[in-house]
């Protein structure tokens, strides 16, 4: 029998299964009878972790507003990758907003928001998204996204007035919220609660000169002990005059007890 | 049978740049009971005559509850504005859902406008054949709407809608500018007072053996008030309160545009309607 190569016959069934396999579609040469899991390239890979991340964020309710403070690194990982990037933000007039966790994932929320406001503009009936509104809309796009098991890794704090009152929330990735007088996400919860709690006065509120006090002492303590926390900040106030975000801060730096601290050359 | 050649589908033009099917829609709503909505600084108040269908049948839902800051009175198809409070009640719920607030009563309107708007443009679908006057509350203080089959929405300080209304509409003009500072109670009996314009006189004096024909359903909203709908106790209460305060609106006299006259009476059409010489169906 000749072989081929007349360029005429070939094989009836060429580069199919034997039988009783399955085909194997072009994109790998494994055979189909390797099974399916995970190891095998099965579904599809979620987010499970946050790829540039911002640290903590600190708020704080006080007589008459509310101030959401953020140091400006966006880190990659350990390296401190962009220095001087805002992460408290003006939503409206009654509402500001602080965000740590992944800030491509807060970027695209970011859109979404603007939309909102854009749409508020359009509608010129002076009705404007609230504080609590904007909070329960996170809570129910994020616990959504977590839904899907496709979490846009955040760890937002919302503030604002609320019909005059001060309104302070976090949200997180889970789409979990909680709101309170003072709230600190990541490390913050760890250091800067604690050194807000106790300078407490039962029966009122900080007054804005305090909160903005314990803001500085809160981001002091964050970038000495924190290592991805950066010494300039940016503070987002909202009254019921409106909201701004401040000028860049920077924190008091004091190194001579370095020289004490053995380890070092 | 066709009113004129121009009415076949909705979408068609009448040469003087009319939509007839939404005109007939818009004449639906003048076959319902009357409504009368109006409000004061704080308060939405509505008011609706319930006539029954028949003596053997209960009188039909006139005032539909949508959130507890807004109710909607009706006049006109009752399934349609069914199909529209249905629409509005999960448009409010989806957006407490979403917001954890209540939705704010003029871009709720304006979302149904847009919605019944479509109805009006398309060849597969017709106008939505009933009108409303929406009663809400928001941060901006009482609302009233009417919103009417061709998705125009009006916002009123009152407004009265249905049968007969013209003589309650009289009525709320002529005490427009007691409205805004009036009570609560002078607000509802200012409504009832309208409301009596559009009953025949006969009807609102008791026969013998029977109760006056004032049947109403009463809703108000307003601060600090989610949306009510009177009991029989408290509209009694209101009617005699209303009485002892005066005549009220004149009752309907002969009124040719707003009573409950046949669209499809053999009016002769309008006169700029150029005459073809084709013959419409007549079965």
């Amino acid at each position: 029998m000749q072989g081929y190569n007349d360029g005429m016959s070939r094989p009836f069934w060429s580069n199919g299964p034997s039988p009783g396999q399955f085909y194997n579609f072009t994109g790998g040469d494994r055979s189909a009878s390797q099974g399916f899991g995970p190891q095998n390239n099965f579904g599809a890979q979620r987010s499970s972790q946050p790829i540039t991340t911002g640290t903590s964020v600190v708020g704080i309710k006080f007589d008459g507003g509310v101030m959401i403070a953020a140091d400006a690194l966006v880190s990659y990982g350990s390296v401190a990758r962009f220095q001087d990037v805002k992460r408290v933000f003006k939503v409206n007039d009654q509402a500001i907003l602080g965000t740590g966790g992944d800030f491509a994932d807060f970027q695209s929320i970011q859109r979404s928001i603007n939309d909102k406001m854009i749409d508020d503009i359009c509608h010129d009936d002076t009705i404007s998204l609230k504080p609590k509104s904007l909070y329960n809309w996170l809570t129910r796009i994020l616990n959504n996204r977590r839904n899907k098991f496709e979490p846009l890794w955040l760890d937002m704090v919302v503030g604002g007035i609320e019909n005059g009152e001060p309104f302070l929330g976090h949200v997180d990735l889970r789409g979990r919220s909680y709101e309170d007088d003072i709230i600190a996400t990541g490390f913050g919860k760890h250091l800067a609660l604690p050194i807000i709690r106790e300078q407490i006065v039962e029966g009122r509120p900080f007054t804005q000169e305090e909160a903005t006090n314990l803001i500085k002492k809160s981001m002091e303590v964050l970038f000495y002990r924190d290592c991805r926390a950066l010494s300039r900040y940016y503070v987002a106030v909202c009254t019921a005059a409106g909201a701004n975000v401040s000028e860049v801060q920077k924190v008091n730096q004091n190194w001579e007890v370095a020289t004490v601290v053995r380890g070092y050359s | 049978m066709f009113r004129n050649q121009y009415d076949s589908d909705v979408t068609v033009w009448s040469p003087q740049g009319r939509l007839h099917q939404v005109e007939y829609a818009m004449e639906a709503v003048k076959l319902g009971s009357a409504t009368v909505g109006l409000k004061n600084k704080d308060y939405a108040v509505l008011v609706a005559l319930k006539r029954a269908s028949s003596e053997l049948s209960s009188h039909q839902k006139k005032i539909i509850p949508i959130d507890d800051h807004i109710g909607i009175s009706i006049s006109g198809i009752t399934a349609d504005a069914r199909v529209l409070s249905r629409w509005l009640r999960s448009e409010c719920l989806s957006y407490k859902y979403l917001y954890d607030n209540n939705f704010p009563v003029s871009r709720l309107i304006t979302n149904l406008g847009n919605k019944m708007q479509v109805t009006t443009q398309r060849y597969d679908r017709r106008p939505y054949g009933v009108g409303l006057l929406v009663a809400g509350y928001d941060d901006q203080g009482p609302h009233i709407y009417q919103v009417v089959p061709s998705a125009n929405f009006f916002n009123c300080k009152a407004m009265s809608i249905g049968s007969r209304s013209q003589s309650s509409r009289t009525y709320l003009e002529r005490h427009l500018n007691e409205f805004h500072n009036c009570t609560k109670d002078e607000l509802i009996c200012h409504g009832i007072q309208a409301i009596r314009g559009s009953l025949p006189a006969e009807d609102l004096e008791p026969k013998e053996g029977q109760p006056s024909l004032l049947n109403i359903c009463v809703a108000i909203v307003g601060k600090n008030t989610p949306l009510t709908i009177l009991s029989d106790e408290e509209n009694i209460f209101y009617v005699n309160m209303a009485k002892s305060k005066g005549p009220g609106a004149a009752p309907a006299a002969e009124e040719p545009s707003a009573s409950g006259s046949d669209p499809d009476d053999d009016t002769p059409p309008p006169p700029n309607d150029p005459q073809v010489a084709v013959a419409t169906m007549e079965h």
